[in-house]
């Protein structure tokens, strides 16, 4: 038996040499993939994006809010703060039409005496609380100070996420500047003296807290996100190659010959088995590798292995199973590589999509976190998240490895099923 | 004379069929016989080959492979038997000896002997310098002869040819026929089927006529001619039995 399967897996490795296409796909496409994706979503996980947006800024206020807000945005480093083209300062007309035609992604709009409203309606409610506490008499009448408010104007294609992100920003900055004044109106009120009752800094400030292990602080970048995530999906795109071998042994009538030989199908499928799971393990090295010592040469932060390698092996080769197991059913039921080949690909893009490797599960309809919970991208996903962002053990991994070991029992033995009844007809 | 097949009441009906494609059909095949299956294209040949080999399940009937039967002793009979399909079922991407040592381990055997055997099989065949190229250059007559070869490493005692000289050259055909006839000198048991009838009538020890599932003649090729009023050959006593009209399947 173990000689039968020492053939087969020879068999398996020579067919995959002999073809050069079908290994640059294997194992080359697949570093093009990780790189790409983890710069492009690199900036997203920067405070400091190399390169910064332009933003048309329509200052009808010329006072400390209008500033406030151009040199908070500045400091962000992600956007180029635009209040004048050629030497004319920006219209309202000029910028809406400018942003709705796509040529900018967004125009804050300052309204006319902002910071000197907001100063004035700040002192009048201040005046308004000493008098009532008794500390000053107050006989002026208020002057009535209607709402201001500052305009938004987003590119149609603009992706919510950046939306609220500019929203959010913006808000936060005009409740400083608010707080800010209420506090300068304070100390003016009850003469300077008393300034050292108000401390301007904040009290409550935020500290992320992340797992730590070993003594030592790791925090998610996106290269921590992105090579776990897209290692799944290529290590999951074998599917696509695994069919295509399978179907064309049926084609070929090589399959007719073995299955009259005295060996079992179960060493054939062995023999696949344990050659793509090579491949998978393979790529996943290859990934992490690239993932270690190639990304800093690309100004991305290196992949923190942080000493769990055995475990993410582990992660990748009930990863790898799950994808065989699948990859073995899809060759046993489709006819050609035109049917396997294209339902492959787009399979793996959709598992790829309900498990979480662009959104994550937390973020969809709760019809699709069901869902999620069965896809076995997501059980590898987290297994990896597991170890190497929540810093868990074997244990911690072991629900996951479990269900993608049982897929992979499930897809066989469906696949040998389902070829017993095929050659039953 | 022993019996190497015996085919009792066999019957096979595909799903969603509306006939049968083999029926009612009897018949037996004794050891060191080279017995020709000879049909028109639909006649059943493929399916009952194919049931013989183990490849398909008989709707009803009995099946006995050197009184052995694929109910029970599946493996038993894979030991035995040997199959040339009509397809060259080799990978292309592999060198000749490539393909030969992998399906001659598949049968069990173990590589030094292995290896002897595919060098006298290739020497045999004329393809000794042409042991590691890749299928995928070689000639159809280089193919089906490597084709063959592939089938009768582990010398099966019954060996099953699906129509084993389809578009070869006749330097190819004459070696093929000459090394099935070398082989049935030494005791293996061939089935074989053909379009080829003239051929079939130099090689075939028995013949049967199939079609519409059913077995219309069964004898020597010389009693078939000979019982056949004006028939000059197997091609006449063919025509005789199976008619002139055409027989297009789809």
């Amino acid at each position: 038996m173990f000689h039968k399967l020492k053939r087969s897996i020879i068999k398996e490795i020579l067919l995959q040499f002999r073809d050069p296409g079908g290994l640059i796909i294997l194992f080359v496409m697949p570093l093009v993939l990780i790189i790409t994706i983890t710069l492009i979503q690199d900036s997203t996980f920067r405070s400091v994006s190399d390169t910064s947006i332009p933003i048309l800024l329509v200052d009808n206020d010329h006072g400390t809010i209008s500033k406030t807000v151009k040199e908070q945005l500045e400091a962000n480093g992600a956007f180029e703060m635009l209040s004048e083209i050629n030497g004319t300062p920006i219209s309202e007309n000029f910028a809406s039409e400018a942003v709705f035609k796509g040529k900018y992604q967004l125009a804050i709009v300052i309204p006319e005496h902002l910071s000197r409203d907001l100063q004035q309606k700040v002192n009048q409610n201040v005046q308004t609380i000493l008098s009532d506490l008794g500390f000053e008499e107050s006989d002026t009448v208020n002057e009535e100070i209607s709402p201001k408010e500052i305009k938004l104007y987003f590119d149609p294609a603009t992706q919510m996420a950046f939306k609220n992100s500019v929203k959010n920003g913006i808000d936060k900055m005009v409740a400083q500047i608010e707080n800010q004044s209420i506090y300068a109106a304070f100390q003016e009120q009850l003469g300077e003296d008393m300034s050292a009752l108000f401390e301007e800094e904040s009290f409550i400030t935020f500290r992320e807290m992340t797992p730590s292990g070993d003594d030592e602080e790791v925090l998610p970048n996106s290269v921590q996100h992105n090579v776990p995530a897209w290692t799944l999906f290529a290590i999951f795109f074998i599917m696509v190659p695994l069919s295509i071998n399978i179907v064309k042994e049926k084609q070929q009538g090589t399959l007719v010959r073995l299955i009259s030989n005295p060996v079992s199908y179960a060493i054939v499928l062995a023999g696949k088995t344990i050659t793509y799971l090579l491949i998978c393990l393979i790529q996943f090295y290859l990934m992490v590798g690239v993932g270690v010592y190639l990304f800093p040469y690309f100004d991305l932060p290196s992949l923190d292995v942080g000493g769990h390698l055995f475990l993410m092996t582990i992660v990748a080769l009930f990863s790898g199973l799950a994808a065989i197991g699948f990859g073995v059913l899809l060759g046993t039921i489709a006819k050609t590589p035109e049917q396997s080949a294209p339902f492959g690909a787009t399979f793996v893009v959709i598992l790829a999509a309900v498990g979480g490797v662009w959104i994550p599960v937390f973020a969809m309809p709760k019809i699709m976190q069901m869902i999620a919970i069965a896809s076995p991208m997501n059980w590898g996903l987290e297994a990896f998240y597991d170890v190497l962002l929540r810093k868990g053990t074997i244990v911690a991994i072991l629900p996951e490895i479990i269900f993608l070991l049982l897929f992979f029992i499930i897809t066989v033995l469906l696949a040998i099923g389902y070829d017993k009844k095929e050659r039953a007809v | 004379m022993s019996t190497a097949i015996e085919i009792k009441s066999l019957y096979k009906k595909y799903k969603n069929a509306d006939t049968f494609s083999v029926k009612d059909l009897s018949v037996s095949v004794a050891k060191g016989e080279i017995f020709g299956l000879l049909g028109p294209n639909g006649a059943g040949k493929t399916t009952l080959i194919s049931m013989l080999c183990g490849l398909l399940k008989p709707s009803s009937g009995e099946l006995l492979v050197f009184g052995k039967s694929y109910k029970n002793q599946s493996s038993e009979i894979k030991k035995i038997i040997g199959i040339v399909p009509q397809d060259i079922a080799l990978y292309p991407t592999l060198t000749a000896r490539e393909n030969l040592m992998y399906f001659g381990s598949m049968c069990g055997l173990k590589d030094s002997e292995l290896r002897q055997i595919v060098n006298e099989s290739l020497e045999k065949l004329g393809l000794e310098k042409f042991a590691n190229k890749r299928i995928d250059t070689f000639s159809g007559g280089m193919k089906r002869r490597i084709n063959l070869i592939a089938g009768i490493l582990h010398k099966p005692e019954v060996l099953f040819l699906d129509e084993p000289t389809v578009g070869v050259d006749v330097q190819s055909k004459n070696v093929i026929i000459a090394y099935l006839k070398e082989l049935n000198s030494n005791g293996m048991t061939i089935i074989y089927t053909s379009h080829h009838l003239i051929e079939a009538q130099d090689l075939c020890t028995k013949i049967a006529i199939i079609d519409q599932g059913k077995i219309y003649a069964h004898a020597s090729p010389s009693i078939l001619i000979e019982q056949t009023p004006n028939a000059k050959n197997l091609e006449d006593v063919f025509i005789a039995i199976t008619g002139k009209e055409l027989r297009d399947v789809s």
